[in-house]
């Protein structure tokens, strides 16, 4: 039974939902709606499941001293925080001008987005290795980045500004990006579509069933 | 010669009854008939007769209104020929659709239940605000929309007449969908088909992929090393399609590392792929007869947030030093973060994801890449299993299909023979 009635579920749902695409008759037009309340209840209850997690993780690594243990220590404290301020200032906690609005603005914000700045130094060692004529391909894909790039900056119109219109830089550039770099994209997604219909396929006749945690 | 003119007569005679009979509907009904009157006036206007020739619009023409089709029902389309006055600096502003209960055949009142803006000639009222099976009748008014002297807007409008009782009902099937309809019954068809065949036993040709020759080697390496694999799922939830096939590669990767008994930690964003993968996790440690060393904190939650997801992974990443880290997922951003901070520790890494946006990141900075269709070809791949093979199989076939059909499409569009593409093109 606790194999069976999974993927019954699984089978049953994933067939509705094909149906649904087709007809948009009641109840299937409701579906995405039902399921998406249903998905968010569930995703709820479990986001305590995972906050748990998180706590006993952190507290146990910092009752053991283990490695790292300091930061674990900064969960745990930056978590009591938040979620105190949060619920002391009830129902109204987002609003501008609450000290949970307050750590958001500047602390969250600042801390993402400096984890999103360093994108901009990884972008650069990453390209750096792409970037190198290793072989045929490599060489290919160098040549088509320097044309991208440098016709993405206004210096590459100035340098071939003496060109036609339609002949520059910054055309090269739009060209590669829109026939050989969306053929390739395309090609892929297509690739990724079929992809998607073989494992649903295989989910709900029951086929594929490792994500249920029950091996194959 | 003397020349008549018989019919004069009685034509005077019909026009004079025909003005004798307006005459009296003018004194029994004058309400009703201004009511129909092509324009209605703010309070405000002066010598109106004149102003309201000089200004007001010409009515639409030929208003239509029908079903919506291939909807879930609540929905009517209205169409009309635009009013001769409707173009660049004409006198329409704006259309307004008036709608009225139609019980018993006769006409309820008439209430404004939306507008579009001059130049269009269709009004869908898609917030659904019409209820099946009841009738219900259309008018269009153009408007046109005046300031006064004393800076009041005054409003002069023309109506068409109205249409025919419609009604809104919702369909069963979407035929705007046929193309995909085919296309999905022929696609799994064909899976179906090689799944059959896989399971009567027959020899089936994969080739190989490299990213999954090298799990065996990258988790070996790990345990020669002595040091940790890492999982990464990616920030999909369990609703998405790469998480889930995401899960089945960590089974597979969990059961080598099972046997090598080597740590596998398994970070998570989502607390239900965290319940999902202890699950698979556990389920692969019992397969291989090590259910003793399974610790289900091996599996353990982070944050939901993105890139404090990727700055705790990093952190992990920074401190533990793993020899092997697999990206198996939906990843956005932090793909590269986390995939640059793992080859700065020299760790051998596998990814895997189906955004096409992230490919090349990972490409650069990981030793293996799974594109696309791979990731979700990973756990037939791993398994070997004939019955996920023969899916392999098919798709494949769906995959020479839609070549077939790119190469034919390409010489009839290019030459302009027919509109192949719109076979192709599906209602989102």
């Amino acid at each position: 039974m606790r194999r069976e009635v999974p993927l019954l579920i699984t089978a049953v749902v994933g067939i509705t939902f094909v149906v649904k695409y087709f007809v948009p008759h009641f109840p299937f037009n409701r579906m995405d709606a039902w399921f998406a309340d249903w998905f968010s209840i569930v995703q709820a209850c479990a986001i305590v499941l995972g906050a748990l997690n998180l706590l006993k993780l952190s507290a146990l690594k910092v009752i053991g001293q283990k490695s790292g243990w300091g930061y674990a220590l900064v969960i745990i404290l930056s978590f009591m925080l938040i979620t105190v301020i949060g619920l002391a200032e009830g129902s109204d906690y987002r609003d501008p001008g609450t000290s949970f609005d307050w750590l958001y603005v500047n602390m969250f914000i600042p801390l993402s987005a400096t984890m999103f700045s360093i994108l901009a130094f990884f972008v650069a060692s990453a390209s750096y290795r792409a970037f190198r004529a290793r072989n045929y391909e490599a060489t290919v894909l160098l040549i088509a980045a320097f044309f991208v790039m440098i016709g993405r900056v206004p210096v590459g119109d100035v340098i071939t500004g003496f060109m036609p219109e339609g002949y520059r830089f910054s055309d090269l550039a739009i060209w590669i990006m829109d026939y050989p770099q969306t053929a390739g994209q395309r090609a892929i997604m297509i690739g990724i579509g079929l992809g998607v219909v073989s494992t649903s396929l295989r989910v709900i006749l029951g086929i594929e069933r490792a994500h249920i945690g029950t091996g194959d | 010669m003397k020349r008549t003119c018989p019919t004069r007569p009685e034509l005077s005679s019909r026009q004079f009854k025909s003005l004798l009979a307006a005459a009296a509907l003018l004194l029994i009904f004058p309400g009703s008939l201004l009511a129909q009157q092509t324009f209605v006036q703010t309070d405000t206007i002066t010598s109106a007769d004149t102003l309201g020739v000089q200004y007001t619009p010409a009515p639409p023409q030929n208003v239509v209104a029908m079903d919506t089709p291939n909807d879930g029902g609540g929905s009517i389309i209205i169409t009309w020929g635009p009013s001769p006055d409707d173009f660049d600096g004409g006198k329409v502003k704006l259309y307004r659709i008036l709608r009225a209960e139609y019980n018993g055949g006769q006409p309820g009142e008439f209430t404004e239940v939306g507008d579009v803006p001059s130049g269009k000639a269709e009004y869908e009222n898609e917030d659904g605000n019409t209820t099946d099976d009841i009738m219900y009748l259309y008018r269009v008014m153009a408007v046109n929309r005046m300031t006064n002297e004393a800076g009041e807007i005054e409003e002069y409008t023309s109506e068409s007449p109205a249409t025919d009782p419609v009604t809104s009902s919702a369909q069963w099937f979407d035929s705007r969908r046929i193309n995909a309809l085919v296309g999905v019954i022929l696609l799994c068809s064909f899976i179906i088909y090689f799944i059959q065949q896989a399971r009567a036993g027959k020899e089936l040709y994969i080739r190989k992929i490299a990213g999954m020759e090298a799990v065996d080697e990258a988790v070996g390496r790990a345990t020669e090393m002595g040091r940790s694999i890492y999982y990464v799922s990616g920030l999909g939830d369990m609703d998405n399609m790469q998480t889930i096939a995401s899960m089945t590669i960590l089974g597979r990767v969990a059961e080598l590392a099972a046997q090598y008994e080597t740590h596998l930690a398994v970070p998570v964003c989502r607390s239900l792929v965290m319940v999902t993968g202890r699950e698979v996790v556990k389920e692969a440690y019992s397969k291989v007869g090590r259910p003793d060393a399974f610790k289900p904190d091996q599996v353990h939650y982070l944050t939901d947030d993105q890139f404090g997801y990727a700055a705790a992974v990093d952190g992990m990443f920074v401190r533990e030093k793993p020899a092997t880290i697999f990206y198996m997922g939906q990843f956005f951003a932090e793909s590269l973060i986390l995939a640059e901070t793992g080859n700065s520790i020299g760790a051998i890494q596998i990814a895997g994801t189906a955004m096409p946006a992230q490919l090349p990141f990972f490409v650069a900075a990981c030793d293996y890449t799974l594109i696309g269709e791979e990731l979700f070809a990973a756990s037939a791949y791993l398994s070997r299993e004939p019955k996920l093979l023969g899916s392999l199989k098919g798709q494949d076939i769906g995959k020479g299909l839609i070549l077939i059909a790119l190469i034919v499409g390409m010489l009839l569009e290019t030459f302009g023979i027919w509109q192949f593409s719109n076979l192709f093109s599906v209602i989102d």
